[in-house]
């Protein structure tokens, strides 16, 4: 890969309930933080990507909003919460490409905004075969579950160990919403949503955002900060294939294997992982799909303690993650990144540190993984400019 | 069993790409789409063209039998998105896949039975659930046999 493109800012908003800010504030605020971790300023950035859940028109209003006056690439790839990640391969390639230097990425939302719909989205046309039978998404990732289950004798004690692992990791994490470390009984004791799915097998909602800076390698070169290099990056879409319905595996299991091919590295090779943890089922489809077990052993895999920060097999969402720390706007894939950064430069939470963290992958579920859904991969890793 | 609980059974948003199915369903008939091109079925009914080979296709008679792919009981209707309003209080309801005969997956509800005693792999059959609305098109739902 020629000019190879680096994360040199990075940052998560601390807050998770921000009644007295706008989203367009909450994007700035993330912006500048983003920009002030790398050591550059919003007259540096040509670049900006941003999903069209921003407010007004999208990255216009966001680009008016920040005064970005020399704009030479955008980009609105929407793809749910996994959209971001995406964006960071998009940067990669823009920059690779020579159409710009420093592409900032914003991600910010509340709660309250509910769960954005793209425009157009009411004229899907599989809605009247699906909405009118009640579905939503936690049923959906509970179709997911319960096949899992069937074929490949996954419990539900096994998927709480996701949540377990996620709260060892949160009681670390003074930004946190859930701190409190629990056991797979309390999971297991905590209300079904949609059978085999607990309250505790679902992700928080919560504000917030987090922004992102990539930058050129002759950029990275001129700045003090640690730039984590983008190695590999892919996008994947799975559908329902005309009613091929099967619910084991993600777009992780396409987008996941481009990635490393790209990146020339392999599942053995990654010391850290972020993966999009809507529910606990996402995180064991998410964790064979990438290669890191054999498909229908993620059950046995987590049960391990796999995931647990930092000397499972494979440290995952040391931050907590969606299940505990935070899921802004219902978009997780910003925090993932961010937490990956702080691995690869050594400044997570130091309970959660990997040692020598070298290659980080991050991978994102936008949609529906009952239905239908888009799949981000990225692999970064610390080296040095 | 006490006696059978009816769901809602609120009405499609009927559009010109999926009107011929739910015409149909107004007669209790089940079609399902199919593809003389390269004789495969497909679901959702809601195209003209084959999904797999882009070639015309059109919707048939289905069996209207098939088995249980997945379910799960729904017993909190939480909806953030879509579609929960009429399901609020209709808890708990089983929401499924099942596979059909012919092939294909489609997402319905399991009517009629206990929860507890829904399992993947059983079979069952269609029958309509009709919604009122204009042209009263009925719900495909399916029912353990």
């Amino acid at each position: 890969m020629a000019g190879r493109a680096y994360i040199a800012g990075a940052f998560e908003h601390p807050g998770r309930r921000l009644p007295d800010f706008s989203p367009a504030q909450l994007h700035a605020d993330v912006a500048l933080g983003a920009l002030a971790d790398a050591g550059l300023t919003l007259a540096d950035v040509d670049g900006l990507l941003s999903t069209p859940d921003a407010p007004g028109l999208g990255v216009i209003t966001l680009a008016d909003y920040l005064g970005l006056d020399r704009l030479s690439y955008t980009d609105t790839t929407e793809s749910g919460g996994s959209a971001y990640i995406a964006h960071v391969g998009h940067a990669a390639m823009a920059i690779e490409a020579g159409l710009c230097s420093v592409v900032l990425i914003t991600m910010a939302g509340k709660v309250s905004s509910g769960v954005p719909m793209p425009s157009g989205y009411q004229d899907a046309p599989e809605l009247s075969f699906e909405i009118p039978f009640g579905t939503s998404i936690v049923p959906e990732y509970a179709l997911a579950a319960r096949r899992h289950m069937y074929e490949f004798g996954t419990t539900s004690e096994q998927l709480a160990e996701v949540k377990v692992a996620a709260s060892t990791h949160a009681q670390h994490n003074p930004n946190a919403v859930l701190r409190k470390v629990v056991t797979v009984e309390q999971v297991l004791d905590s209300p079904l949503v949609a059978d085999p799915l607990h309250k505790l097998d679902c992700c928080i909602n919560t504000d917030g955002g987090g922004a992102l800076v990539v930058v050129s390698e002759d950029v990275a070169r001129s700045l003090d900060r640690h730039c984590v290099a983008i190695r590999g990056h892919a996008t994947a879409i799975k559908g329902s294939y005309g009613g091929r319905i099967d619910l084991t595996y993600t777009a992780a299991a396409q987008s996941g294997p481009r990635a490393y091919d790209m990146a020339g590295v392999g599942p053995a090779d990654i010391d850290y992982v972020g993966l999009y943890d809507s529910f606990t089922i996402t995180v064991l489809e998410q964790i064979e799909d990438l290669g890191f077990c054999e498909k229908g052993k993620g059950g046995l895999f987590v049960e391990s303690g796999a995931l647990r920060s930092p000397d499972g097999q494979l440290p995952t969402n040391s931050d907590g993650g969606g299940l505990c720390n935070n899921h802004p706007a219902a978009r997780g894939g910003m925090p993932k990144l961010v937490e990956a950064v702080r691995q690869l430069r050594g400044e997570a939470t130091p309970q959660v540190q990997v040692r020598d963290c070298r290659t980080a992958l991050v991978n994102g579920i936008g949609g529906s993984i009952g239905t239908r859904m888009g799949s981000g991969t990225v692999i970064l890793s610390r080296e040095a400019v | 069993m006490t006696e059978e609980r009816a769901l809602p059974a609120p009405a499609p948003v009927v559009s010109p790409h999926s009107a011929a199915f739910w015409e149909a369903s107004a007669q209790e008939r089940f079609l399902v789409g199919h593809c003389p091109g390269c004789d495969q079925w497909f679901w959702p009914p809601n195209r003209t063209f084959c999904p797999r080979c882009g070639k015309a296709a059109s919707l048939r008679d289905a069996s209207g039998t098939g088995t249980i792919y997945s379910y799960t009981t729904v017993r909190v209707n939480g909806s953030i998105a879509l579609g929960g309003g009429p399901y609020k209080d209709a808890v708990p309801f089983v929401l499924a896949y099942v596979e059909l005969a012919e092939g294909p997956t489609v997402m319905t509800n399991i009517v009629g039975a206990d929860p507890d005693v829904v399992a993947v792999g059983l079979p069952v059959r269609v029958e309509f659930s009709r919604t009122g609305g204009p042209e009263d098109p009925a719900l495909p739902r399916f029912r353990l046999v």
